[in-house]
């Protein structure tokens, strides 16, 4: 123990090596070297007394960051050395990892280039600091999560162009546009959005059960991945929660901005987080927990702690958030129901559960599911059946904010779809709920922008004027491999012959 | 609260009718029929009549569901953005006073969807 | 009170953070997940150093939770001594 007394304390090496790093300017005005800390509104009059629990320091970072690479690439190495993509439970589980590298790795190096924006934009030297690490680790998991999934991309269909179809496919402005709205916004905005109100309250949805999920059907690779990453957002949860606290600490004009923030940004990351749903209720061959329990787990205990917490600087939860608890039984089966319908245009395949699956359902969702989608979902594969799989041979409404399509139902009444309209300077606009319809009215000026993959195709800027050659040309999305219903589909083709259960291959073993 | 910026903050619309070659953003949405994930998305020419809109360009949309052989368009009941509306089916839809992104709701009584489940 | 909460990588490492954690803290309850272990316990928990020193025989940085730790929640107090979770109210 006596190495641990020659050391400086960490509190001392945190000040020596991270504010004590800062200067005050002699001959610039600090206005004019920080220009954009003000303008959103927010009032800092001490930045000392920004907090980094973590104390993390430079130099630490480095060599725990080294040593989490260490590991997680030896995982990597085994994995493909041997053929783990061989074991996982399904091949249909694979279909979730092409939805996370299209939607979900592009955005964390969209967090990448916020970070590193933001970082500089702050005047206190702690918030600098934590910035720019928090860059670096966004930047790491885009690379982690890409070389990873690289190795699907030598067995599987649809994962050959993820970069590309991020900024073009219909569903992945989703994602996309939901980090546009955050890097576009100033740099206090940008933390809430971020560090705040996606960090903290929701990504532990996406990285805790879907990664735990992922381990239970053998990817081995995916889960480290996760983990691995999610290892970084423990830091980066810390961040948000102190950003909050700091901001709402240094001024109580702050306090409202903020509360508007919160709302906004809790709202878009719930529209969001549908996707994740889907993929843990639909897409996991071998369940770990429904979307509904990890909503309560993740969401509703934690972030119930976490507002309580807060009560006292006079920030209440998130407006609509009483709304959740009914669509969380909801949302999953509205997604997947989509993505089954214009699986002619997406880079993955979708299916229909199987028997089995829909009493998992059942079980799972006992308010829900055997009402309002056992039947809809029982007459697809009866079309199917007979060979009449059905696809929506239509373009979608798009939610002028979140941009999913108008598919969820209103909170009061799962038999009508959730619809609100509002115009604004003469043009209509249309919105999936109340929700983003209030964060349009905020904001209309952010939004009347929005490129809505719908009305872009008609507007003829996505190349041919049919669905086919859109998705072919413009996507890049190989039609007949990459698309359509995965029953009887090359990829399921592919994993029958590995497991030697294709009873369209030959008998005999083909001569070598 | 409006925008925030550092700068001048002004852009036009990205979906204003003159950017549709001619045509218009028609929505229109089947109720109780959950089984379309959401109202279609279509872009029709003003000059198209309302009854080749229901004959022509909602019956394809709809054909896969079972009750659609059973819609019959004028004994149905239309919301226009949310109010009671009533077509003319022999007019053209700009003479119906359809606009640029209006939104449709079409209630067809007695057809509940799939096993009455709205789907 | 509110649960303030950790979940650490089902790893080697784990095996000595749980011990350590469970033995600081009586009131935690453990949960085995794929791949992960949760821990939870009603207002506060900590890990401390000097238990994971004697449970590991050797010296134990407090940052060392890092490489192991997938998420928390409650609010974050780090020091030499211990790593401390905790809700306020």
């Amino acid at each position: 123990m006596t190495a641990n007394k020659k050391k400086l304390g960490l509190k001392d090496k945190y000040r020596y090596l991270t504010r004590d790093l800062d200067w005050e300017p002699s001959y610039q005005d600090k206005k004019d070297i920080f220009p954009h800390e003000d303008f959103e509104g927010i009032k800092i009059t001490d930045w000392d007394k920004w907090e980094d629990p973590f104390r993390l320091t430079m130099d630490s970072y480095w060599k725990y960051q080294a040593e989490k690479e260490k590991k997680l690439y030896a995982i990597l190495d085994a994995f493909a050395q041997n053929n783990g993509q061989q074991t996982i439970s399904d091949a249909r589980y694979v279909n979730a990892l092409k939805l996370f590298l299209g939607g979900i790795s592009p955005c964390e190096y969209q967090a990448f280039q916020g970070f590193a924006r933001v970082g500089r934009q702050f005047s206190g030297a702690g918030a600098r600091v934590a910035c720019q690490m928090q860059a670096i680790d966004e930047l790491r998991h885009v690379q982690t999560q890409v070389h990873a999934m690289s190795h699907y991309n030598k067995h599987f269909n649809g994962l050959h162009d993820f970069a590309h179809m991020h900024d073009r496919v219909w569903f992945l402005s989703v994602p996309k546009s939901f980090f546009d709205d955050a890097r576009t916004a100033g740099p206090f905005e940008f933390l809430t959005a971020i560090s705040f109100s996606f960090e903290y309250v929701l990504t532990n949805l996406l990285f805790v059960p879907f990664m735990s999920g992922a381990a239970y059907n053998g990817d081995m690779a995916t889960v480290t991945f996760g983990f691995s990453a999610q290892s970084d957002e423990a830091r980066h949860m810390t961040l948000g929660l102190e950003v909050i606290k700091f901001m709402l600490e240094q001024h109580e004009d702050n306090v409202p901005i903020i509360q508007g923030w919160i709302d906004k940004w809790f709202w878009r990351g719930n529209r969001l987080l549908s996707l994740v749903g889907m993929m843990m209720d639909y897409m996991l061959p071998n369940k770990v927990m429904s979307w509904a329990e990890a909503w309560e787990v993740y969401f509703e205990e934690a972030g119930g702690a976490l507002f309580k917490d807060l009560e006292r600087y006079g920030i209440r939860p998130p407006k609509y958030v009483e709304q959740c608890p009914i669509a969380k039984q909801h949302v999953s089966h509205q997604a997947w129901a989509t993505f089954y319908q214009y699986s002619q245009a997406t880079n993955f395949h979708t299916w229909m559960p199987s028997d089995e699956e829909m009493d998992w359902l059942s079980a799972k969702y006992p308010e829900t599911f055997d009402q309002y989608y056992r039947e809809r979902f029982t007459f697809w594969r009866e079309q199917q059946e007979k060979g009449e799989r059905f696809y929506n041979n239509t373009l979608p409404q798009l939610c002028q904010v979140c941009q999913i399509p108008t598919i969820f139902t209103e909170p009061d009444d799962a038999t009508q779809l959730s619809h609100r309209s509002h115009v604004h300077e003469g043009e209509r606009y249309h919105f999936c709920s109340d929700g983003c319809c209030d964060i349009f009215k905020n904001q209309p000026e952010k939004y009347v922008q929005a490129w809505l993959p719908v009305h872009q195709i008609y507007q003829g800027n996505c190349g041919g004027s049919d669905v086919e050659s859109v998705v072919r040309d413009y996507y890049n999305i190989n039609i007949g491999e990459d698309n359509f219903e995965y029953l009887g589909s090359p990829e399921h083709q592919r994993w029958l012959e590995w497991k030697g259960l294709n009873p369209a291959v030959a008998p005999l073993p083909k001569a070598s | 609260m409006t925008v925030n910026s550092i700068g001048p903050y002004e852009f036009p619309p990205l979906d204003l009718e003159a950017n549709f070659h001619g045509n218009r953003l028609l929505y229109v949405g089947w109720d109780r029929h959950l089984m379309f994930c959401s109202p279609f998305a279509l872009a029709v020419s003003p000059a198209m009549g309302f009854s080749e809109l229901c004959e022509q360009v909602l019956r394809a949309a709809m054909a896969a569901h079972p009750d659609t052989a059973k819609v019959d368009f004028s004994a149905s009941v239309w919301l226009l953005n949310d109010e009671p509306w009533t077509p003319d089916f022999a007019a053209s839809l700009d003479a119906n006073g359809l606009r640029h992104k209006d939104m449709l709701r079409l209630q067809t009584p007695g057809l509940n969807g799939l096993g009455n489940s709205a789907s | 009170m509110s649960l303030v909460y950790l979940v650490l990588q089902d790893n080697d490492n784990a095996r000595y953070l749980v011990d350590g954690i469970t033995h600081d803290n009586p009131h935690a309850v453990v949960q085995h997940q794929p791949a992960m272990i949760r821990i939870e316990a009603e207002g506060r928990l900590e890990i401390r150093r000097d238990t994971m020193e004697e449970r590991l025989g050797r010296a134990w940085d407090v940052q060392e939770m890092l490489l192991d730790v997938i998420t928390i929640g409650g609010n974050v107090d780090e020091d030499d001594d211990a790593f401390v979770l905790e809700w306020k109210n």
